[in-house]
């Protein structure tokens, strides 16, 4: 009887997973084996694969330096540029602003979410523009000002893309926070600052760590953005792999800059687990 | 009012409200240095406001609450002289246990040399019989030993006053048991000045100096607790501290009193009720008397349960015109072999002194 009982619920347990199961092995395992095996491959002479194994694609890699260096640099700094900008709003939401409005308040951090992304960030190519805001500062004389195009536009979407995936995390981690804690801290002699960073900031770090790790896993994949508002002058590893898979049909060496970047994101995420493990001393971290 | 200097608490006309609703008002108290005090009443009576508002949580809306006899309008918390040991402990989860208790030394300007913070909290955590604990996690550790770091935490600081919300609600009775005398110990040890709230009446009395028993946001009573108990300012009183039996009854004339029953007692202590009153009477201060008729200072009733308490033993009796009485039999005065049956007519003799006269 316990024997086909739980048998019974083996079949069940293997009905809820098995399309889940499915799905990622169709769609995530495979192709990502495809890419291993292009990876070590040959480009054929009408494009495509072509078996072999070599390691000329990975040796290729230093030719795209310059996706790579964009990518890990501005990925970085756009996710700690939403954190710098999330944290004070995710305080003031969780913290400070009137229970009865939170609900609302918090809402408009998701509502640029309803329209997408593309047409939010063609907003911001009118605006960075040539007729935008330069053309604003040269009515008052300052000429010749380039903001579309630059770093620093590539820059500016990211954090105005991302801000809400850095807000939310952080938002609830500060929201379950135990306010008898910062009562408790007040109570030991702390001033509000040394409780801020004694027991608010160092209890919102998985938070935070959550964030960082979303936005820079996100960021790492992005092509969006610095299409439109880099304009091929600051392209990312996603720019790269779109030109290298649909323009010059370069699978092998497309599927080693992806690989790599598969590997680059692993570590990332290990690390920043690893970070927060340490740091809040629970196990209960939620990445992702 | 007495010298300010000789209370380490005193509350002056204080009121709090929040919007319109009243939690507190009209508080006067003074608890002297080096007291118990204990804050006792049902919840909603505004305990923990009083409590809270001397840990500087919130603020008077009216009236003046002093720490050693400055007055703390606007003190922040953080400036305070005291320390609270909060009902849930309020531990903080991503500290260890030393670090935690060292905390407050650490806040303290100026600064102390770390040597000497681990020294003073290794110190606190032996005095709550936790050493060898500093480096644990605080989930690592049991009720009682979070109550004992919530404790050492609060006294490592050396606060003038230690407030204590409920501290011991949260443990089972054999610990609770354990940590009351502890806290007493403790208490006498450092020559703090202990406030503690608390609904446990109980607990109030066992381990207080005194006791100031709150209702609907009022003062009802304050006393050492053998006077809160032998002569209740009030049925409220009578009623929340220990327990009780109420009966209906007249006073008729100046120190004649009469039951519902018709029963009639000469008593001097009718505190100037006039007509409709309520009598308290409690359980131990009955004796039963196996010659059931009623005396001149007895009633008569049947007995209906037995509950054996092992040290005692609580009789329902039936009261002929008066309803159900509970009766409080000591295990050495009563002996063994004379356990009443349920079902025996009993008399109910006390002393017509022991009846509290309440107006109703």
């Amino acid at each position: 009887m316990p024997a086909a009982t739980n048998t019974k619920r083996n079949l069940v347990t293997a009905a809820l997973v098995a399309p889940a199961a499915a799905w990622l092995m169709i769609f995530l395992v495979l192709p990502f084996i495809a890419m291993l095996v292009f990876a070590f491959g040959e480009r054929a002479p009408e494009g495509g694969y072509q078996a072999a194994f070599t390691f000329a694609q990975f040796a290729n890699l230093p030719t795209r330096a310059a996706a790579f260096w964009n990518t890990l640099v501005l990925a970085p700094i756009g996710a700690l540029a939403c954190l710098l900008i999330a944290y004070p709003v995710a305080y003031y939401l969780a913290v400070k602003a009137n229970p009865r409005y939170r609900l609302i308040l918090v809402s408009l951090v998701v509502v640029p979410f309803w329209t997408s992304l593309l047409v939010r960030t063609y907003a911001w190519m009118y605006i960075l523009g040539s007729r935008g805001i330069p053309n604003l500062l040269s009515v008052i004389g300052i000429e010749d000002v380039r903001m579309l195009n630059t770093p620093g536009a590539v820059l500016l979407g990211i954090v105005y893309g991302y801000l809400p995936l850095m807000i939310m995390p952080i938002y609830v981690s500060l929201e379950k926070l135990d306010r008898r804690l910062l009562e408790a801290s007040a109570d030991l002699g702390a001033k509000p600052v040394s409780t801020f960073f004694g027991v608010t900031l160092p209890l919102s770090l998985p938070g935070v760590m959550t964030g960082v790790a979303l936005v820079t896993i996100l960021l790492l994949g992005e092509y969006l953005i610095p299409q439109l508002l880099g304009g091929g002058k600051v392209f990312f590893i996603g720019n790269a792999l779109v030109d290298l898979f649909l323009q010059s049909r370069n699978w092998p060496f497309g599927s080693a800059i992806a690989v790599t970047l598969v590997a680059v994101v692993v570590v990332i995420l290990m690390v920043a687990m690893r970070i927060a493990f340490r740091v809040a001393g629970t196990r209960q971290v939620d990445l992702v | 009012m007495t010298s300010a200097s000789t209370n380490d608490i005193e509350f002056r006309s204080v009121a709090k409200r929040y919007g319109a609703v009243t939690a507190v008002s009209d508080i006067n108290l003074e608890v002297p240095r080096g007291a118990f005090m204990a804050l006792l009443g049902p919840s909603g009576c505004g305990k923990t406001t009083c409590l809270r508002m001397i840990g500087g949580f919130e603020q008077p809306s009216e009236g003046t609450v002093f720490i050693s006899g400055e007055p703390m309008n606007g003190v922040a918390a953080y400036r305070r002289p005291v320390n609270m040991v909060f009902q849930h402990y309020a531990l903080f989860p991503h500290l260890d246990v030393e670090q935690n208790v060292s905390y407050g030394l650490r806040q303290m300007r100026p600064r102390i040399a770390s040597a000497e913070i681990s020294r003073r909290a290794q110190e606190a955590l032996e005095m709550v019989r936790l050493g060898g604990f500093g480096k644990r996690r605080i989930h690592e550790m049991s009720g009682g030993q979070q109550q004992r770091v919530a404790l050492a935490r609060a006294i490592v600081n050396k606060p003038k006053v230690l407030l204590l919300d409920e501290p011991l609600a949260a443990l089972d009775k054999k610990l609770r048991t354990a940590m009351q005398i502890e806290l007493q110990t403790l208490q006498r040890e450092l020559g703090i000045t202990f406030v503690l709230v608390t609904h446990d009446q109980e607990e109030a009395l066992s381990m207080s100096d005194f006791v100031c028993v709150m209702n609907a946001g009022r003062i009802v009573q304050v006393g050492p607790p053998q006077e809160i108990y032998d002569r209740p300012a009030s049925l409220f009183v009578a009623d929340f501290v220990g327990k009780t039996n109420r009966i209906d009854a007249t006073v008729d004339g100046a120190s004649s009193l009469v039951l519902a029953n018709g029963a009639r007692f000469a008593t001097p202590a009718v505190n100037g009720t006039k007509g409709a009153a309520t009598v308290a009477l409690r359980p131990e201060a009955i004796r039963l008397t196996r010659n059931g008729a009623a005396s001149a200072d007895a009633l008569a009733g049947t007995v209906t349960h037995r509950i054996f308490l092992g040290s005692a033993v609580e009789y329902s009796v039936a009261v002929d015109g008066l309803g159900d009485f509970l009766v409080t039999a000591d295990r050495r005065t009563l002996g063994d072999s004379e356990l009443v049956e349920p079902g025996e007519k009993v008399g109910l003799a006390f002393d017509p002194n022991a009846l509290h006269v309440f107006p109703a």
